[in-house]
């Protein structure tokens, strides 16, 4: 057949990614500078090894003698979970709304947006410090700085889920002379509702991890009783928290998975 | 200049007036140039055209899912291009609209998509707890029977094929008691056997019930054998109007531009 044309092997078939390349090394050297910086050493390193593994030895076997303790606790850190959640989800849903720009004009979804970024800006701990400060030691302030991220995560996602969903759909009921809440509940509602239900099922997930770490600030919960424990030195009761929880997490995986199963 | 005044009852209330109908998407760039029209208040008026000739605009600008740009279109004793609100709700739920791509709520099941139909008309909290009326509910289940899907009122509008789904988009249309039917290409998703179906269910159920259907359909030979009216259009403005029989290749051409691809129809 015809010859191959005179540049074809000047023709490249990629361009060439310079910006890629550049950050990929800047990354690498600062890196390399940041770790030197910050004093990290092989020597330092051995050493720590030494000391985790006496941790770890001091940690065995885990100490059940102060299960009523342990057992105070994780109920409450379940119980801040699951009132943080409710709460949570509950006003992510108008805020999820209010910030979907494929059914609210500009000036609606840029407060809501706005809100959102807010609540999104600090980790729970420190919204925990916050609520610690303003309404006092115990429960209440961990469930309120948990619906804070609670809202900053699910609204975020609400907010994306609704902007995903076929336009085709809302259209065809709107033009049945339904009204914006009729619109709402016949074609919004059933496309999003199953990732509605991920989603909150995920910040329960969460939440749970969570609302085991605002007690070491004073947000209530097991985290101030593992706290105590780890600067009184007992390790076998730090190895029976922490393996209490791990299996609380667990089942908590366990069920939330069975419910997004069966809301597909 | 005349004025329409739609008086008295019968199929004179129900035709629709539009004048000097314009809309731009972008501003001096108009895809409706000016459109005036009279379409009868009874049978089916059949719009064809080539695809972006502004039908589908045309269409959309009836019940307002588009925005008209200037222009009147007058329909039961108003102008539909001024209402707002309220007064909107009121005239789109009597009005029904039919999609090429059927629109139907895919995760809702054909009875809910049925009585979504009944919008307009139901409060919202009775659509929440699918509390509808016992009526709409009985009249849905009618005319799932009308449209051979007796069975499926409880399946989920995804599990359907092309022609059933626009068999729910029919019947969620009549559900309405509409005073008017639009269909935006109901056929052009669907296969020739298929279409010829739906146009049939279209005509025979809006027929029983006397509603006067406007029909874009780039199909011509669908438009001859089902309308009664046929309006013509290209680049936003109307070129035809008139019966079925007048329709000539030359009209075509007008509306199609070119003329090999007449020449190869009759070759065949």
């Amino acid at each position: 057949m015809s010859a191959p044309a005179p540049d074809a092997i000047s023709r490249q078939p990629f361009r060439t990614n310079w910006g890629g390349r550049f950050a990929m090394l800047a990354v690498v050297l600062y890196t390399i500078y940041a770790a030197s910086h910050l004093g990290f050493s092989w020597d330092r390193f051995v050493s720590g090894l030494g000391q985790g593994g006496t941790f770890l030895a001091r940690m065995f076997p885990p100490s059940f003698e102060r299960w009523e303790l342990l057992r105070d606790g994780m109920i409450e850190s379940l119980q801040i979970a699951i009132l943080a959640s409710f709460f949570g989800v509950l006003l992510s849903l108008p805020i999820g709304l209010l910030a979907a720009r494929n059914l609210m004009p500009v000036w609606v979804t840029w407060p809501a947006r706005l809100l959102i970024a807010l609540c999104r800006s600090f980790h729970p701990i420190i919204i925990a410090i916050l609520f610690v400060k303003a309404v006092g030691f115990g429960a209440l302030a961990g469930v309120l700085a948990l619906i804070v991220g609670s809202i900053g995560f699910v609204g975020k996602l609400f907010a994306e889920a609704i902007e995903e969903i076929s336009l085709k759909q809302v259209e065809a009921v709107r033009a049945t002379g339904a009204s914006f809440f009729g619109v709402l509940i016949m074609a919004v509602q059933p496309q999003v509702l199953p990732r509605f239900i991920g989603f909150a099922t995920y910040q329960l997930d969460s939440n749970l991890r969570n609302s085991t770490m605002v007690g070491i600030v004073g947000g209530g919960g097991i985290g101030a009783t593992l706290f105590t424990a780890y600067q009184r030195f007992d390790f076998d009761f730090v190895l029976t928290i922490l393996i209490v929880t791990i299996a609380m997490i667990m089942v908590a995986e366990v069920l939330s998975g069975w419910i997004r199963k069966t809301f597909q | 200049m005349t004025a329409v005044t739609p008086t008295g009852s019968g199929h004179d209330a129900r035709s629709l007036v539009i004048r000097n109908l314009v809309k731009e998407y972008r501003r001096g760039t108009p895809v409706l140039r000016g459109i005036n029209l009279a379409i009868p208040g009874r049978g089916l008026t059949a719009i064809i055209g080539p695809s972006g000739t502004g039908k589908s605009t045309l269409i959309r600008c009836i019940n307002r899912l588009v925005e008209p740009t200037s222009g009147e279109i007058l329909f039961m004793g108003k102008d539909l291009a001024r209402l707002r609100g309220g007064d909107l709700r009121a005239a789109r739920r009597r009005i029904g609209m039919v999609f090429q791509e059927y629109n139907l709520v895919e995760r809702l099941t054909v009875m809910e998509n049925l009585l979504s139909g009944r919008l307009g008309y139901v409060p919202v909290w009775r659509a929440w707890l699918r509390k509808f009326p016992q009526k709409d509910i009985d009249r849905a289940f009618e005319l799932l029977d009308a449209v051979g899907l007796g069975s499926f009122a409880t399946q989920r509008a995804d599990a359907l094929s092309g022609g059933q789904r626009q068999r729910v988009g029919i019947a969620r249309a009549i559900m309405q008691e509409p005073d008017l039917i639009l269909a935006d290409e109901p056929t052009s998703s669907l296969d020739p056997k298929t279409s010829v179906e739906i146009m049939e269910i279209l005509t025979k159920l809006a027929g029983e019930r006397d509603i006067p259907v406007i029909v874009n359909i780039h199909d011509v030979e669908l438009a001859r054998r089902f309308a009664q009216r046929i309006i013509g259009m290209t680049e936003g403005q109307v070129v035809y109007d008139g019966p079925p029989d007048g329709l000539t290749d030359d009209h075509l051409r007008t509306i199609y531009g070119g003329e090999n691809w007449l020449n190869e129809r009759s070759g065949t």
